[in-house]
């Protein structure tokens, strides 16, 4: 099925694509058909830089249960950091 | 039917075709060489875009004798692989519903418009496209038949409906102006059975030419040979009753 079920979230950062490191400006997740996981569903979530067309992506396809684990990976080393200090706020360009 | 004394050639190619307010698009054109008249088929591509497979179908259906044409619905999102173009437009969420509509009359032209058409064209598509192809049986006149292979969102909530997909399909079924075969499975979520058989109640009020099959121990996507859903010989069945349809509807394919 096509669930067109999608978000995008302004980011700020660096992805690696097929031609190397581009600054990504925004993060389209999606629960959606995976165009290579063997899955009939997935959550996708694309790096992308718009302004550099479609080819400046970084894409992943993830089981739901790992789409979990790194949502909560990803928060308990934001607040490791947090706890220790070394969290460096960057003001939004 | 392919004799093994016969002479078959092909031409596949990519073309422009005039899409929707007049856009010029583009679209990938396959043929047989003979001289026909070869019945015409618009072949829809999925969500996961303008990919390999709908070439691949594409010239499967000038192989079985029809004049095919699957138009970049895509084209004005920009260029790049179809896998990178198709996540640009799954973010977006999806194209509009009268664009779409729009380029696949668009599509219908240019078949109709060469000197070696039988007069009668069809529609194909699956998934996203299945749904595309209802959407413009019903919302244009000059298909002779339909092909909707697993179209999801036919039948969709109030909640569902956005500013690009504003009226469900299935609310369009009254103006259907042609037969249709429907190809589901019975473990897809979406087309779910129940929507399946709510879709067929529609077209069984409304007087419609149709067929569906429903088939066990398959789910979406059932013809997809490169990825895990495909279910052989679902599939080959399904490709039976297209061509076995098609012939009813549109004619003896060409030579």
């Amino acid at each position: 099925m096509c669930t067109m079920i999608v978000k995008q979230v302004q980011i700020e950062g660096s992805g690696k694509g097929a031609a190397g490191w581009f600054t990504v400006h925004q993060a389209n997740v999606s629960y959606d058909h995976p165009f290579n996981a063997p899955m009939e569903h997935a959550l996708n979530i694309d790096f992308v830089n718009e302004s550099q067309g479609p080819g400046a992506r970084v894409a992943v396809e993830l089981t739901v249960e790992s789409a979990r684990s790194l949502v909560e990976a990803i928060l308990a080393v934001l607040g490791r950091a947090g706890t220790g200090g070394y969290l460096e706020e960057v003001p939004r360009s | 039917m392919y004799h093994t004394n016969m002479y078959e050639g092909m031409l596949a190619e990519t073309v422009t075709v005039q899409g929707a307010n007049g856009d010029a698009i583009n679209a990938y054109f396959a043929r047989p060489l003979g001289a026909g008249p070869f019945p015409g088929m618009v072949i829809v591509h999925h969500i996961p875009g303008w990919d390999e497979w709908y070439r691949e179908a594409t010239r499967k259906f000038a192989h079985h004798g029809y004049a095919a044409l699957s138009p970049n619905l895509y084209y004005r999102d920009g260029h790049g692989t179809p896998e990178d173009v198709a996540a640009k437009v799954r973010a977006a969420g999806g194209v509009p519903d009268d664009q779409v509509v729009g380029d696949l009359e668009g599509s219908m032209r240019y078949l109709r418009a060469l000197p070696y058409i039988n007069g009668k064209v069809g529609v194909f598509g699956t998934c996203s496209g299945g749904r595309h192809a209802y959407l413009a049986a019903c919302r244009v006149r000059g298909f002779e038949a339909a092909v909707d292979c697993w179209g999801g969102r036919v039948v969709m909530a109030k909640e569902e409906l956005t500013p690009k997909q504003p009226v469900a399909p299935i609310d369009y079924t009254k103006d259907l102006s042609c037969s249709l075969l429907g190809l589901f499975g019975e473990e897809d979520k979406s087309p779910s059975p129940e929507q399946v058989a709510r879709h067929e109640q529609e077209l069984k009020k409304h007087g419609k030419t149709y067929e569906f099959h429903m088939y066990p121990n398959a789910g979406h996507g059932f013809f997809y040979y490169d990825r895990p859903a495909y279910r052989q010989q679902q599939a080959v069945e399904g490709w039976s009753k297209i061509f076995a349809f098609l012939g009813t509807h549109l004619g003896a394919p060409g030579k």
